[in-house]
């Protein structure tokens, strides 16, 4: 098993490629071999951080060729922590997909699947590559598939995803300019081998230009306020499946390659002290908090409120990033983890609705949906709980590691930032919660909605839901539970190994 | 100062050619107008890479036994030229993919004028 840390890129790549051509005679072969390539990828990636775990970190040399000449992969237990997050995220939202596939894409399923499964072989590439323009391309791969991801969706969404196409376009762009940068000052595109010819060139302003270009670029990817112009539009038009994958994934990989070049690549006393780019994500993240948190307040539509909210909880992890200390980057990639299960199951839960309300308006939303959808809504209460961040569970413990970092470097106005969210999250998602649980059940909306005509859903009974759509919102949510309650051991026995050096 | 300005003039037709891609996607409100200016965003980072790869006094990079391989200043460096294979195929799908949105657009809205469409997708 030598070759193990290649294959979770490989076996997705090959599985996207070959779906069109398994599901030639039956469509329904598509859904299953996507559901078979990214449990395999979930069992890889397990592997692979079994092995990192007990023996270090690997290295994977594509061809025989050795660094700095060849592409290398680089399993360290940053890139597999992230790859398994993403992977088990991923499959969990893939097994909730197969009961949408009637509803929201019709007759596509095959290119679909192919495309998901191209979304997480770039998604995959990115976290474990050691080469930089690797990693452009993988970039480019997953932002292909993330543009026909959303565009397959709603009438609308083919707007959103040329908007996103246009602007992930220059975020990529900016990304590879700045490489360009990089590359002509070092004459190098690994990022081991970057990394030890950077310190001899720091005062050169290209590599200050290069930087700033790979940070405004990927900046773009990530959605940091203000460069997040792209996301709500994206998030609310694409099919529920698109909307949970990307949601958990597409931000988060983006987060992580900044957590990469400015920490592994550059060096920590560089970008927080000589030129203060920490400061600058860190500030920006801040407003993008309360940003996203009052403009989550103001929607209607629950996809558009949690796709504004994802802009408030990417702030967190910038914020994580803009502390640049110890506890700081616990906070923030604890809260990749986080984040990745919090808005999974939300946005599975807003598929729910729509699959059998026929809509996912929080207008509409009153207390016979606590007795129509019991276990969605429940999943939905406790993702609501972590994300405005109430102990026990997951997403107090990474807002608890920012404020701690916030006070250890004494800015008090990231802890206000901080706390004031979370008064902000809860405002938003409390006045769901007040409507599904605290009004008294109508008459006519108890017996099961009496008026088919309005909405598109199957005129569902209370108490039944579907299995297959269910469980998985239930079992990411739940899964904060237990994420929250062995955060101890994760911090200490998984992320302070990865605190990188100097900081 | 001339010497500079001259001495640089492949980086200022980047500039140029840069800023020109970045008016067109924001100020245009054709949507194949902006794919114009995406392009040719992307078509100025490619000769960037090339721009920099140029090297005064050197031949291509396959081995010439009058020059022997000893002395690497005398080839040029292929590493750009390569890469920007790989960013010239990723454009060309990039620009596919859009051209096929653009399509569908099209046949949804029958317009596309942005503000247009921003109208009608309100409304919709």
């Amino acid at each position: 098993m030598q070759n193990s840390p290649a294959l979770v890129p490989l076996l997705l790549l090959a599985a996207a490629i070959s779906i069109p051509v398994l599901a030639i005679k039956k469509t329904g072969v598509a859904y299953l071999a996507a559901l078979a390539a990214s449990l395999g990828s979930v069992v890889i990636s397990a592997y692979n951080a079994l092995r990192v775990w007990e023996s270090g970190p690997l290295t994977y040399h594509f061809g025989g060729w050795n660094p700095p000449i060849g592409i290398e992969y680089v399993l360290d237990p940053l890139s597999v922590f992230v790859a398994l997050v993403v992977n088990v995220v991923a499959f969990i939202v893939l097994c909730h997909a197969g009961g949408l596939k009637e509803r929201e894409i019709p007759g596509k399923s095959v290119p679909y699947y192919a495309l998901v499964l191209l979304l997480l072989c770039g998604a995959n590439g990115m976290i474990l590559t050691g080469d930089l323009f690797n990693l452009y391309v993988f970039l480019e791969i997953f932002s292909l598939a993330c543009y026909g991801l959303i565009g397959i969706g709603e009438k609308q969404a083919p707007i959103a995803s040329f908007r996103y196409l246009i602007m992930g376009t220059v975020g990529a762009s900016f990304y590879l300019l700045g490489l360009g940068f990089i590359y002509i000052v070092t004459g190098s595109l690994n990022m081991a081998d970057v990394r030890n010819i950077l310190p001899h060139v720091y005062g050169n302003p290209a590599v200050t230009t290069g930087l700033a270009l790979i940070v405004i670029g990927m900046g773009i990817k990530m959605a940091i306020f203000p460069l997040h112009g792209w996301l709500p539009d994206a998030y609310t038009y694409a099919p529920s499946t698109s909307s949970a994958l990307i949601a958990p994934i597409g931000t988060k990989v983006a987060a992580y390659v900044i957590l990469r070049v400015l920490f592994f690549v550059f060096d920590v006393k560089f970008v927080s002290q000589t030129l203060p780019v920490t400061d600058l994500i860190g500030w920006l993240a801040a407003i993008g908090i309360l940003f996203g948190s009052v403009m989550a307040m103001a929607q209607n539509e629950m996809k558009r409120m949690l796709a504004y909210s994802s802009i408030a909880q990417i702030g967190y992890i910038g914020l994580g990033i803009g502390l640049a200390n110890p506890l700081g980057f616990i906070g923030a990639v604890l809260h990749i983890l986080n984040h990745a299960f919090m808005k999974g199951a939300l946005f599975l839960v807003a598929a729910n609705l729509r699959k059998n309300a026929g809509h996912s308006d929080i207008s509409k939303l009153d207390a016979s949906y606590r007795k129509k959808l019991p276990w969605s809504m429940a999943a939905f209460t406790l993702a609501a709980l972590s994300m405005i961040g109430l102990p026990p569970t997951a997403g107090f413990f990474s807002k608890w590691y920012l404020a701690l970092g916030a006070i250890d470097k004494g800015n008090w106005v990231f802890l206000g930032v901080i706390l004031l969210s979370s008064l902000l999250n809860a405002v938003y998602f409390f006045r769901i919660l007040e409507k599904v649980y605290l009004g008294t059940p109508s008459a006519q909306g108890a017996e099961g909605a009496p008026s088919p005509k309005s909405n598109k859903g199957e005129g569902f009974v209370a108490g039944e839901e579907e299995y297959a759509l269910m469980i998985p919102a239930v079992v990411l949510s739940f899964s904060l539970l237990l994420l929250g309650l062995l955060n101890a051991n994760i911090v200490k026995g998984v992320i302070q190994r990865i605190i990188p050096l100097g900081m | 100062m001339t010497d500079f300005i001259l001495g640089h003039y492949a980086y200022w037709a980047i500039i140029f050619l840069l800023v020109l891609g970045l008016y067109g996607m924001v100020f245009k409100k054709n949507l194949a107008k902006k794919l114009i200016g995406m392009t040719i965003f992307q078509v100025a980072i490619i000769m960037f890479y090339v721009a920099s790869a140029v090297k005064w006094a050197a031949t291509v990079p396959v081995l010439d036994p009058a020059i022997g391989a000893v002395d690497a200043a005398k080839y040029i460096s292929p590493l750009q030229h390569c890469l920007m294979l790989t960013a010239i195929v990723v454009g060309v799908a990039t620009s596919g993919v859009a051209f096929s949105l653009v399509i569908s657009i099209y046949r949804r809205y029958k317009t596309l004028d942005e503000s247009i469409l921003l109208e009608r997708m309100k409304s919709s």
